[in-house]
Formats: C-alpha cells, structure tokens, sequence
C-alpha cells in the first residue's frame, strides 16, 4: 500500500509547528519526541507504520479547535484518532501529519433517560457508553468486537456496525447530534436532541466519513431500554448453502432476530481448538439470537427451530440457561482470537447480498487453492456481511502482498455479486485503491466533492477513501498553497 | 419534461439553463417557477428479494405499487410513509422517490429510524447532469461517504433521484394499542416517555389533545407475534396503574386509528397553515403552548408537534430558540425549512453549489 511523499516543506518547519501547537494547548498535550510519537505510528492494520510529525492529545473541543487553526493556517495535514482500533489503517500517520487523538476527552456530558440520549465526549470507548447507562436499564446499541477499546470518534467516522445491527442499525442510525470542528478551526453543533435534520442531513454525511470532513468532539447518541432478555440458539448444517438457505427461510418468516452469526468448517475447527466451546464439527454453524421476555423468546425459537427442521441440521442445541447461552456464543467470540493465536490473518468485511452467500463462499473457497492460502469465514448473516480471514506468515517473503492480492479479489467478487468492498470496516487506506472497481469516476467526484465544501484545502486524512490517482489533484492544490 | 430513462434525464439536465421544478406524484406541495420534471416516466420495482429484505425501484414508482409488493410477501416499509395527499388537498399518485426526496417518516420514525434509516442505495441525475450512483443494495455499507442521507430529505436539490433501494422489514402478525383517557400534554409527554423507556418496545406513541370523542387520547402501540403481543400490551398497561388505560385488540382499528396520526387527518379539510416542528420530547409542551396554536397533535413521544394555526403566523417566532427545527408544509409566506445558522448555511450553500452548479434544480426551495 503506497502513501504519498511527505511535505518536506512541512517537516522542515517541525520546531515551528510544535511550538506554536504548544502555545494553544498545554505542552504536555503535545508530543514530539521521536520515541513517543512511535507509540502513535499506526493502528490496528499493523503491517503499515509511520510515526507522525507530533501527536497532541486536547482535553476540550477548543483546544481542538486551536490546534485545527494552527495546522490549517501552517497548511500541515491532521490525521484524527479515536482509540486506534482502526482495521482499515483510518488512522495511519503520515510523516508529515499532526495526529490529533482526542483519548483525553472521555466524559459523560448528559444523560436523559425521558429523552433516551446519553451526550459523551468522543474519546469515550463505546462499551463504557452502554456502562454509563446500564444500571438504569439502558444501554447504546451499536456493538464492534473491538468494543472494549474503540471510542465513539471513531465508530462515528467508520459508521461502525455491530452483531446486533440486524435489528438496532449501525452508527449512523443510532447518532443523533454531533459538535464539529471544521479544519479552520469552526465550531459547529449539527443535530441535537430531536429526530432528523431541519435541511440537508449533514450529520448522515458526517458519519461514515473517515475524519475528513472534520474532528467530532462530542455526540449525542441514541440509547434504548434494555430488553427483558436474549437467547441463543446454535445450529449445524451440512454444507453452505443449506445455513444460507435457513436464513433466508428464517428472515421471510417474519421473525427478526438480533443476530444471525454464521461461521465455515475452518472456523469452527480453529475456534474449537481455541476455546473448547464445544461446537459439533460440521460445514457451517448458525448461533441466532432472539430478545424479549421468557414466553415472547419461547415463541419466537419456536417458529425459528422449526424452519431450521426443515433443513435437516446436524445439530440444533437451545441455551437453557445463562450459562449455556455463553458457551454458545464463547466460540464466536474467540474466533479473531483463534485465528491470531494459529496464524497471521487478514481480516475483510465486504458485503453482500444475502441470496449470493453459497456462490460467494464457493468462490472463495476455489480462490483459497489458486493462492494457497487457508480461509476462515466468520460473518453477520443476516445482513450479509462477510469476515472471511485470510491466513498468512508475516516473516515469509511474500507471503502479505499475496495476501493482499487475494483479499482484493475476495472484494472484487464482492463487488461483482451487487455487494461492496466495506461493511463496517472502511476503506482508509486498506481498500483506497480498490474504490474504482465499485464506483465509476463520476461517482468518486461527487464524493469528493462533498471533502472539497468541508475542508478546501485536504488537509483532514488527506491520503485515505479516495484512490491516491483521483484525490492528487486535490492533494497538490494543498501543497502548492505553501 | 418525463424522461423515461435515466440517460434521457442526464441530457435533458445537462441541457437545461433555466430552472426546473422536480415533481414525482405532486401529492406533497411543492410547486416553484420552473418548467416542470416529472419522474413518472422512471417507473418500476427492478429487484425484490424478500429473503434479503431489499427492494431497488425507480424512483418514479407509485408507493402503492411497491406497497402492494411488499404486502404479497408479507413484509412492508416500516417507517411508514405518510400520505400527505388528505391534509395538501392534493391528487396524484405518491412515489417511492418523492417519499426519499422529502425523507418522509411516521409515526413508526420514534423506534425504528426515519426513511433515511431505511435508504440503502440511490442512483441521480446531479444539476450538472452526471449520472451518480452511492450506496448499494446491501444493509451494511461504508464503501465512501454516504450520499445516500445527503440525497434523502434533500427535495430534489441536489439532484433528480432515478432509482432508490431499501431495506425493507416483515409485517408483524398483529398489533395493539393501548390508550390513556383524559391526560393534559404535559401528562402525556411523560406518560409516553415512560412508555418508550420500558422494554416493551412501542411502535408508536402519540397524543391527540382533541380525540375521536373530543376528549384527550394517548396511544401506545404495540405489534409483533400474537402472544407476545398480548403480553406487552398488558405489562405496558400496568405500567399505568393510576391512569385510565384501555387496550385496543382488534388489529384492523388500531391500523385505522394510526393511519390518521401518520396522515394528521384531524386537520384535513380545515383552513390554516400546518406546521411540523422537530423538539426534544420534553420540551413539547411547553413548546406546543408558545405557538398559541387552533390545533396540534403530537407524535413521536413528543418529539414531532403538528400545529394547525391561521394563515401567515410566523410559528417560529413565537417558538424563539430551541432545540430542533419548524417546517412549514402547508401554506406560505415564510420560509419553507428553518433557516440554519452560518456556518451550517454555508456547508449547505457550498453543497448545492457543487452538485448543482446551474442552480436550476428546485431552486429556492433550500435555501
């Protein structure tokens, strides 16, 4: 993955730039010592590192707002981070970026149960936002495996999804107001405490914007009552197409359940091995997931495990109580874990449409032996977005630009079969070149041209979304301006 | 103008100099100075699968072409789209477009998100006549920025929609509704965010200050399978153990009686400008109270005020500043959107100026 040339006009100006960042902010909010800047060199893409020119960590959206104004008036691009969890390299530094990481503005702001919202600063981790509320029979829906460390910064700029999107929505659907500051340093308030925007949805087009459009400082998110309880049912088919059928047979019957997990035979081998959760050895496993109190749960497993009767399952195991329903949902959540503890892996999040899941799994399963290298699925299978891990060894000369090479045309099939490259991931840098395979140019400029109204000059995580190629003209006007 | 194809329509745009009114059904209002552009031409449901929730139509497709649609299979649009053809006094058919282009939403917007919420992919015409495609026809997608919101509510002046795709979600086997007689708006606004603070998920939660019987009703519904129906119907009901709770069961009139809080029927064929204002819920009485209004009805557990008040009131004067926004929808004399503040106006403006550079396409409208 390329990244463009450092400004050397910018890192010639490194003393100046750090001085004057510490003028606005307190200077222990700004570091540049190179030692402490590789602390910040990359996210949770890990085979892509660059330490940046210097970090600064503000405490308050108008030290945002200062350091935004300083970097915009010396023309130096700011790279945004949330806790870095990124998989998609949306917070890789360049050599010439202030990264700005905003990990010290964690609090709770407001929370009103009468109006269901709780108002954080954006550093906060998202599972920290459901703790705030919890007790009080609340909690915030959108629910990324990495939600123990991801902070709302960043599951706003990804418009991060979850295994209970099936029924909650991701991000987007579940933010109702954000504070923006703009690259000069603006301070704006979009939505609030009330449903949908008065003119265009600008906070709809904020989210899912891979910090480029501005830095959110705070959101107002949407939080909903817990419900009375969940269940878990664990289901084993023979092949692919049988648990995609099932899904399918579930869905048109009316029930919706909070999650529909599907996970291959090389998962289900690798997480067994991990985590002994007990899972039957089979071609492809479901865990499906209903809510509601006791009788409503009874109702709505009864109908589900009666439709996947219907296609002959292998195994079909009910959670009769807490316990149970854990060791159901213990292998799932251990499979990234088991698949780093055997290998090095690469992890995709295409989407597709559901009804392509048999063709596409073949098909991967065929590339898996053209490349020689092993694939575990594990994925949403309610909404069709898949996980597929491409395993790989790091330390073999290689074997990562393979592995890339097979991940793209994993995403091409994507693509082709009328889903896309990015479910719940983004695109930053991993899957920035592959963009023309899903839009056509006059496509990419319309989105563009939404950065150039936001921030004229591309100066905000300049180099990520847009192919290197269709955003150089912009990125230069920016250069030439020095 | 009616285009039949979308490579018709980019041409007809890119031609065009002088400006031009965007009109799907013209069942929602809008009629400006321009040479007419009807969609109707763009008609058709190009996919439907059920198994995945997904429907792609053009934009010019009737709703009730794909509400039939869905009906076959048992699914439907779940944030109920309002027919705004009862309170505009106007004919014609609605189309799927026209609902995205004004992002219209019911009273099922409170629990399960507006028709943004529901927008997984569109194709349009932009104002310089580029053919634009965002979004896709999947659930979970964040391939780019997403101009499918940008385009949804943007009223066609960003661009002509040519083709929308949706989620779309089962019908629930049965609903109920649940009515508390004789609370004030205050009483009501609490009661109804009790009512959707309890995990007994409430599709709706309205307050009509004048009733079918000329008394005050509040309506907590309920849907989803028949036995579970039942029992939320009846544990939200004892939340209530002070209040004078009835439950509606009888499937068919709580349909009826949301149809006429979705279309705000209890003002149509009445003279008056009607307004729909946006708040946080528990400020709505208060903020119900300062419009000094002939008539409102609440929605969304407050959150939506619809007032009825004499032609040319200016309704968001009398509201001051507060947290959320007025549209006009019907009548006129002021401005149709609530005017944003600065740097907002100007991201809009700057907005408008890149995907419709001419200014031709609903010009004004916006700002």
């Amino acid at each position: 993955m390329q990244m463009p040339q450092p400004n050397a006009n910018v890192l010639s100006r490194k003393a100046q730039i750090v001085a004057r960042l510490r003028n606005v902010i307190p200077p222990d909010a700004v570091i540049s010592d190179e030692m402490e800047t590789r602390a910040y060199e990359c996210d949770a893409l890990t085979a892509y590192k660059c330490p940046p020119l210097a970090v600064v960590l503000p405490s308050s959206t108008e030290e945002v707002s200062a350091v935004l104004k300083v970097c915009h008036e010396m023309g130096v691009p700011v790279v945004p981070r949330g806790s870095g969890t990124s998989l998609a390299g949306g917070a890789l530094p360049t050599a010439d970026c202030v990264l700005l990481g905003v990990a010290r503005m964690n609090d709770v702001l407001e929370t009103d149960y009468d109006n269901r919202f709780i108002r954080v600063q954006t550093g906060r981790t998202n599972l920290s936002v459901t703790g705030a509320v919890e007790a009080d029979g609340f909690f915030y829906a959108p629910d990324p495996s990495s939600q123990l460390a991801c902070a709302i910064a960043g599951n706003i700029a990804m418009n991060s999804g979850g295994a209970h999107c099936l029924k909650y929505g991701v991000t987007t659907n579940n933010l109702m107001g954000v504070t923006l500051v703009q690259m000069d340093g603006t301070i704006m308030e979009i939505g609030g405490k009330h449903l949908d925007a008065g003119g265009y949805d600008l906070l709809g087009l904020i989210c899912g914007s891979e910090g480029q459009l501005g830095v959110v400082t705070e959101a107002t998110l949407r939080i909903l009552p817990k419900p009375e309880g969940a269940r878990p049912v664990l289901m084993g088919f023979d092949s692919n197409e049988v648990a995609g059928a099932c899904v399918a047979d579930i869905i048109k019957a009316g029930v919706l359940p909070v999650a529909i997990e599907f996970m291959d035979r090389p998962c289900i081998e690798a997480t067994e091995a991990f985590a002994k959760a007990g899972y039957p050895m089979c071609e492809a496993l479901l865990i499906v997931e209903v809510e509601g109190s006791p009788a409503e749960i009874d109702e709505q497993l009864a109908l589900i495990l009666e439709i996947a009767r219907r296609h002959n399952p292998v195994e079909l195991r009910e959670a009769k109580d807490a316990d149970e329903a854990g060791r159901i949902w213990l292998g799932r959540k251990s499979a990234f874990g088991a698949m780093g503890q055997i290998n090095d892996y690469m992890c995709l999040d295409g989407t597709i449409p559901v009804s392509e899941l048999p063709y596409v799994l073949r098909r991967i399963g065929e590339m898996s032996k053209e490349y020689g290298l092993d694939v575990a699925n594990v994925f949403h299978a309610g909404d069709g977005n898949m996980h597929p891990l491409i395993l790989f060894d790091a330390n073999k000369e290689g074997d990562l630009e393979l592995c890339e090479a097979f991940g793209a045309d994993i995403l091409r099939l994507c693509v082709e079969v009328g889903g896309c490259l990015t479910g719940e991931h983004g695109v930053g840098i991993e899957k920035r070149d592959l963009m023309v395979d899903q839009f056509a140019p006059a496509d990419l400029e319309a989105q563009m041209a939404v950065k150039d109204v936001f921030d004229p000059a591309w100066l905000l995580n300049p180099a990520k979304v847009f192919p290197l190629a269709a955003s150089e003209s912009r990125r230069s006007v920016a250069l030439a301006a020095e | 103008m009616r285009p039949e194809t979308e490579a018709e329509l980019a041409e007809m745009i890119s031609a065009a100099a002088a400006p031009i009114c965007v009109r799907g059904g013209g069942t929602r209002g809008v009629n400006l100075n321009g040479t007419l552009l009807e969609t109707g031409g763009l008609s058709g449901i190009t996919l439907y699968e059920p198994g995945s929730l997904t429907l792609v139509a053009q934009a010019g497709t009737p709703l009730a072409e794909i509400e039939a649609a869905l009906a076959a299979e048992g699914q439907r649009l779940a944030f109920e789209p309002m027919d705004h053809r009862g309170l505009m006094g106007t004919d014609g058919e609605p189309t799927i477009g026209g609902v995205v282009a004004a992002n219209v939403s019911g009273p099922r917007r409170v629990s399960v998100g507006a028709c943004r919420d529901f927008m997984l992919g569109v194709r349009f015409v932009d104002g310089a006549g580029n053919i634009i495609k965002n979004g896709g026809r999947v659930m979970k997608n964040v391939t780019g920025y997403d101009l499918v919101k940008l385009m949804s509510g943007s009223w066609g002046t960003l661009g002509v929609l040519t083709e929308v795709s949706l989620k779309v979600l089962p019908k629930p086997e049965t609903a109920a509704c649940v009515l508390i007689d004789g609370l004030d708006d205050t009483e009501a606004v609490t009661a109804m965010a009790k009512a959707l603070g309890s995990p007994f998920e409430v599709s709706g939660a309205a307050h009509l200050p004048v009733g079918p019987d000329e008394t005050p009703v509040t309506m907590l519904r309920i849907e989803g399978f028949a036995g579970s129906v039942t029992y939320r119907a009846e544990k939200l009901a004892e939340l209530f153990p002070d209040l004078a709770v009835r439950i509606e069961r009888d499937a068919d009139a709580v349909a009826e009686s949301w149809n006429r809080v979705r279309d705000v029927a209890p003002f149509h064929g009445v003279a008056g400008d009607v307004w729909r204002v946006s708040v946080t819920p528990t400020d709505a009485a208060a903020l119900a109270a300062s419009i000094e209004a002939d008539a409102v009805l609440y929605d969304w557990g407050g959150g939506l005020i619809w007032a009825r008040v004499p032609e040319g009131t200016d309704v968001r004067a009398r509201l001051g500043a507060f947290d959320g926004h007025a549209t006009l929808v019907r009548g006129s004399g002021q401005p149709k959107f609530q005017p944003e503040p600065g740097p907002i106006a100007a991201l809009s403006q700057g907005l408008r100026q890149k995907f419709d550079p001419k200014g031709i396409l609903n010009a004004g409208l916006m700002g």
